[in-house]
C-alpha cells in the first residue's frame, strides 16, 4: 500500500485532483473506505453485498484498516460496530436487504446511542419468495430508524457518498450514522467511469473528543459514575428521557443536511428545471429517469428530472421548489410499496399531480419505456401500443 | 489515566456531592479492596431497585468489590434483573439491545486495543441466563470461539425475572413457569461445558455460598482474560420471587443448590494454571 497523507476533509472534497477509473460500485465502495482512514471493519457475508466487504478485507490485508473480522451473522456485526464505535474508533460494514433486516433492531439504537458509523446498504430484495435481485424495499425500513440515508445512483455516487459519510457523520452536531444505498448487482456488479481522489490521501483520523456524548473508554470526563439510571427510576422519567433523546437524534439528522450541500452538492440534483413535467427518482432509478429526459427531449417535450441523493434528511423544501410549477409528476421505484412516492406526496401541496409509479419489484429492470408511458399519459400524448415479437 | 478521570480537580473537590467524594475517599477506586468486608468501605454499587432478598443484587455488589482494577473496567449488560443495578454503578455500563452484550462486547475490546495497546481496560459482560443462553446463544458462543479477550459472567436465576417469570433455557427440567404451562421439557442447558468447548480459557461454575471465594473468581477470570482469552463464570444467583424462596432461606437455598447441581467447578488451562501460579508465588514474597 502506499503511505497514506492525512488532508483536510474539505481539501479531500473541493480541491484533491480527481483520476478517472472505470469500476463496479463495490469498488467504488471500497475505495472510499480506503481514503477514510478506517480503523475497523466488520463482515458478514449476503449476496449482493459481499463483494464490498471482501475488498475491504483485502483494504485490511494490504494494512488500510487495523482491524477486520467476519462476524457471526448480522446482529452480532451491527452490535460489535456499535461496541467498537462506543469505544472511539471508526468503523464500517455493509449488508443487504435480509441482512439489514436481520441487524436492524441494532440499526435502529445506533442513533440513539449516538454511534458514528458508515453502513453500505446494497439493496436486494427482502425474502419470500426468494430472490436475490436489487428490489429496494428494504429502504423503508431504514427511513424511520434515525440514520441519515443517501441513495447513489450510480458508482460515481457510491465513491462520494460513501467518502461524504465517514465526514458527515462524525461531524459534531450530527454524530450519528450515515447509511450509503444503492441498488445490488446494477450498481455493485457493473462499471462505471467514477473520479476518485489520489488513494495516497486520506480523511483526519476519528477524533473521539470531538463528540457531544463521551465515548467509553475511561479517559474522558464526564465520568460515567452517579447513580443515574432514568429508565429505572420511574416511567415518568424513562419517556421523558427519550423523548428529549430522541429530539435531539432527529434534530441531527437534520442538521447533517448542511454537510450534504457542503460535499455532495446538496440532497437534490435538477435537470431542466422549467420542465412542464418531472420524472423524481433515487438510486438507479434516478439513472433511468435521466435517459427518460433524454427520449423527451428527442421528442420535443419539456421533460425534466429530480434526483434525490438524500432520503433522511428528507430534502422537503428542495423538492417543493423544484416542483412549485410542475403539471405533472413521475415517480418510478425498484419497489411495490413506493416508498419514495410517498414521501414527495407528503412534501408538496398538490399531490395529485403525482403519478405513482412505474414500479417494479422482485428486481427487475426500470425500462425507460415505462417511465415514457407516464410521461405520455400526463401530457395527453396518445401512443400506439407496439408489439414486437 | 482511568485513576485520573475520576479524581476531583483539586479546588473542585468541596462543591462535590458528598455520595461522590466519599466514593473517591473510600472507595475501592485505586486501591484493592476486601470484598469479605462489604458494608465496611464505600462501595460502587449501593441503590438499586432489585427486589429484598434478591441473592443476584448479592452477586453484583461482590463483583463491583471485586474488580482488580475498577477505574479502568467497562461493564455490560442487556434486558434482565441483573442491569436494573449494574446501570446504577459507579462504573461505565454499556446497556445496548436484546442479548447482544458479547457482540457488542467483541467490538469494544478491539477497539479499546486498538486505541491503547499499552495500557489495560477490563471488559466484562454480565447477564443473565435468557441474555446469554437464549437470545444471546450466537454472540455468546461466536465471542468464545473467536476466542476475544474479555470475561463473560452469567447470573443464572433460572428465569426470565424481569419480564414476569418466563421458562428460559436454564430452567431446570420440569418446573412449571410461564410459557412453560405444562412445566419445563428439558434439562438446563450445559453452560459451562460449551464454554470449555468453545475456547473459554478458565470458566467457573458456582453457587455464591462463599464470597472469599467468589471474589477470587472474579478475579481471577478478568485477571485471565487480559493475556489469555475468553473467561466465563456460570453463576447461581435464586429468584426468590418467582421460585418463591422465602427471604431468610435464600442463602439456604444457594447452599442446597450446591450440594445438589451447583458444586464448586473451577477449570483453566494449563498457562492459565501457570499465571495464576506465578501471581501467588509473588504475592508470597511481597508478604515474606
Amino acid at each position: 500500500m502506499p503511505e497514506q497523507k492525512v488532508v483536510d476533509i474539505d481539501y479531500l472534497f473541493k480541491e484533491a485532483p480527481r483520476e478517472r477509473h472505470f469500476i463496479t460500485g463495490a469498488q467504488a465502495m471500497a475505495e472510499a473506505v480506503k481514503r477514510a482512514n478506517v480503523d475497523m471493519a466488520i463482515a458478514y457475508p449476503i449476496t449482493p453485498q459481499s463483494e464490498v466487504m471482501h475488498l475491504v478485507g483485502d483494504l485490511y490485508a494490504q494494512g488500510y484498516l487495523k482491524d477486520y473480522y467476519r462476524a457471526e451473522e448480522e446482529y452480532g456485526t451491527m452490535s460489535a460496530i456499535a461496541g467498537a464505535s462506543r469505544a472511539g474508533v471508526r468503523v464500517f460494514t455493509a449488508t443487504s436487504g435480509p441482512g439489514l433486516l436481520r441487524g436492524i433492531e441494532a440499526i435502529a439504537s445506533w442513533p440513539g446511542h449516538r454511534i458514528p458509523a458508515v453502513l453500505g446498504v446494497l439493496t436486494r430484495v427482502v425474502n419470500a419468495p426468494l430472490s436475490i435481485q436489487p428490489d429496494n424495499i428494504e429502504l423503508a425500513y431504514l427511513l424511520h430508524s434515525g440514520v441519515v440515508l443517501l441513495h447513489a445512483e450510480n458508482q460515481q455516487d457510491v465513491f462520494d457518498m460513501t467518502l461524504a459519510a465517514f465526514a458527515i457523520s462524525e461531524m459534531v452536531d450530527v454524530y450519528i450514522p450515515v447509511a450509503v444505498a444503492t441498488e445490488g448487482f446494477f450498481v455493485t456488479h457493473a462499471k462505471g467511469y467514477v473520479d476518485m481522489t489520489p488513494e495516497d490521501m486520506k480523511l483526519p483520523p476519528r477524533d473521539p473528543y470531538k463528540a457531544p456524548v463521551p465515548v467509553t473508554d475511561n479517559e474522558v470526563p464526564p465520568a460515567r459514575i452517579q447513580r443515574d439510571a432514568p429508565v429505572q427510576k420511574s416511567n415518568f422519567m424513562s419517556y421523558l428521557i427519550h423523548a428529549v433523546w430522541q429530539q435531539e437524534v432527529w434534530s441531527s439528522t437534520q442538521r447533517a443536511m448542511k454537510y450534504i450541500y457542503k460535499y455532495l452538492n446538496g440532497p437534490i440534483e435538477v435537470v431542466n428545471p422549467d420542465a412542464d413535467v418531472f420524472v423524481v427518482a433515487s438510486g438507479c432509478a434516478a439513472a433511468q429517469g435521466r435517459e427518460a429526459v433524454r427520449y423527451a427531449q428527442e421528442e420535443g417535450l419539456n421533460v425534466g428530472l429530480v434526483k434525490i441523493k438524500s432520503i433522511r434528511p428528507f430534502p422537503t423544501k428542495e423538492v417543493r421548489d423544484a416542483l412549485k410549477n410542475a403539471k405533472g409528476v413521475v415517480i418510478p421505484e425498484h419497489n411495490i410499496e413506493g416508498w419514495l412516492s410517498k414521501e414527495v406526496k407528503a412534501a408538496i401541496p398538490n399531490s395529485g399531480i403525482v403519478v405513482d409509479g412505474p414500479r417494479v419489484y422482485g428486481g427487475m429492470t426500470l425500462p425507460v419505456e415505462l417511465i415514457m408511458e407516464e410521461i405520455y399519459k400526463i401530457l395527453g400524448i396518445k401512443q400506439e401500443k407496439k408489439v414486437v415479437i | 489515566m482511568g485513576l485520573r478521570y475520576v479524581q476531583p480537580a483539586p479546588g473542585f473537590k468541596q462543591y462535590l456531592p458528598k455520595d461522590y467524594v466519599d466514593l473517591i475517599d473510600f472507595g475501592p477506586f485505586g486501591k484493592e479492596v476486601d470484598a469479605s468486608q462489604l458494608g465496611q468501605f464505600k462501595e460502587i454499587l449501593e441503590e438499586h431497585p432489585m427486589c429484598a432478598g434478591c441473592w443476584m443484587a448479592y452477586f453484583v455488589r461482590v463483583f463491583y468489590a471485586s474488580l482488580p482494577n475498577p477505574e479502568d473496567t467497562i461493564v455490560l449488560g442487556t434486558a434482565g434483573c441483573a442491569r436494573l443495578a449494574l446501570s446504577q454503578a459507579a462504573v461505565p455500563f454499556i446497556y445496548g439491545n436484546y442479548g447482544d452484550t458479547n457482540a457488542v462486547a467483541s467490538g469494544l475490546t478491539r477497539a479499546l486495543n486498538l486505541r491503547f495497546p499499552d495500557k489495560q481496560k477490563d471488559v466484562v459482560a454480565i447477564a443473565g441466563d435468557g441474555g446469554l443462553m437464549d437470545i444471546g446463544f450466537s454472540m455468546t458462543m461466536h465471542s468464545w470461539f473467536r476466542r476475544e479477550k474479555f470475561t463473560t459472567i452469567m447470573v443464572d436465576n433460572e428465569v426470565y425475572g424481569n419480564t414476569g417469570g418466563q421458562e428460559s433455557g436454564m430452567s431446570p427440567k420440569g418446573v412449571q413457569l410461564k410459557m412453560a404451562p405444562k412445566g419445563k421439557k428439558f434439562d438446563k442447558l450445559p453452560a459451562t461445558e460449551l464454554a470449555k468447548l468453545a475456547g473459554c480459557v478458565y470458566v467457573v461454575k458456582i453457587a455464591p455460598t462463599n464470597i472469599k471465594r467468589l471474589s477470587k473468581v472474579i478475579k481471577r477470570a478478568i485477571l485471565a482474560a487480559r493475556h489469555f482469552g475468553p473467561t466465563f463464570i456460570h453463576a447461581y444467583t435464586s429468584c426468590n420471587i418467582e421460585y418463591s424462596i422465602p427471604t431468610e432461606e435464600v442463602l439456604k437455598d444457594a447452599r442446597e443448590r450446591e450440594k445438589k447441581d451447583f458444586g464448586f467447578e473451577e477449570y483453566m488451562t494449563d498457562e492459565v494454571r501457570a499465571f495464576f501460579e506465578e501471581i501467588e508465588k509473588k504475592k508470597k514474597e511481597v508478604r515474606a
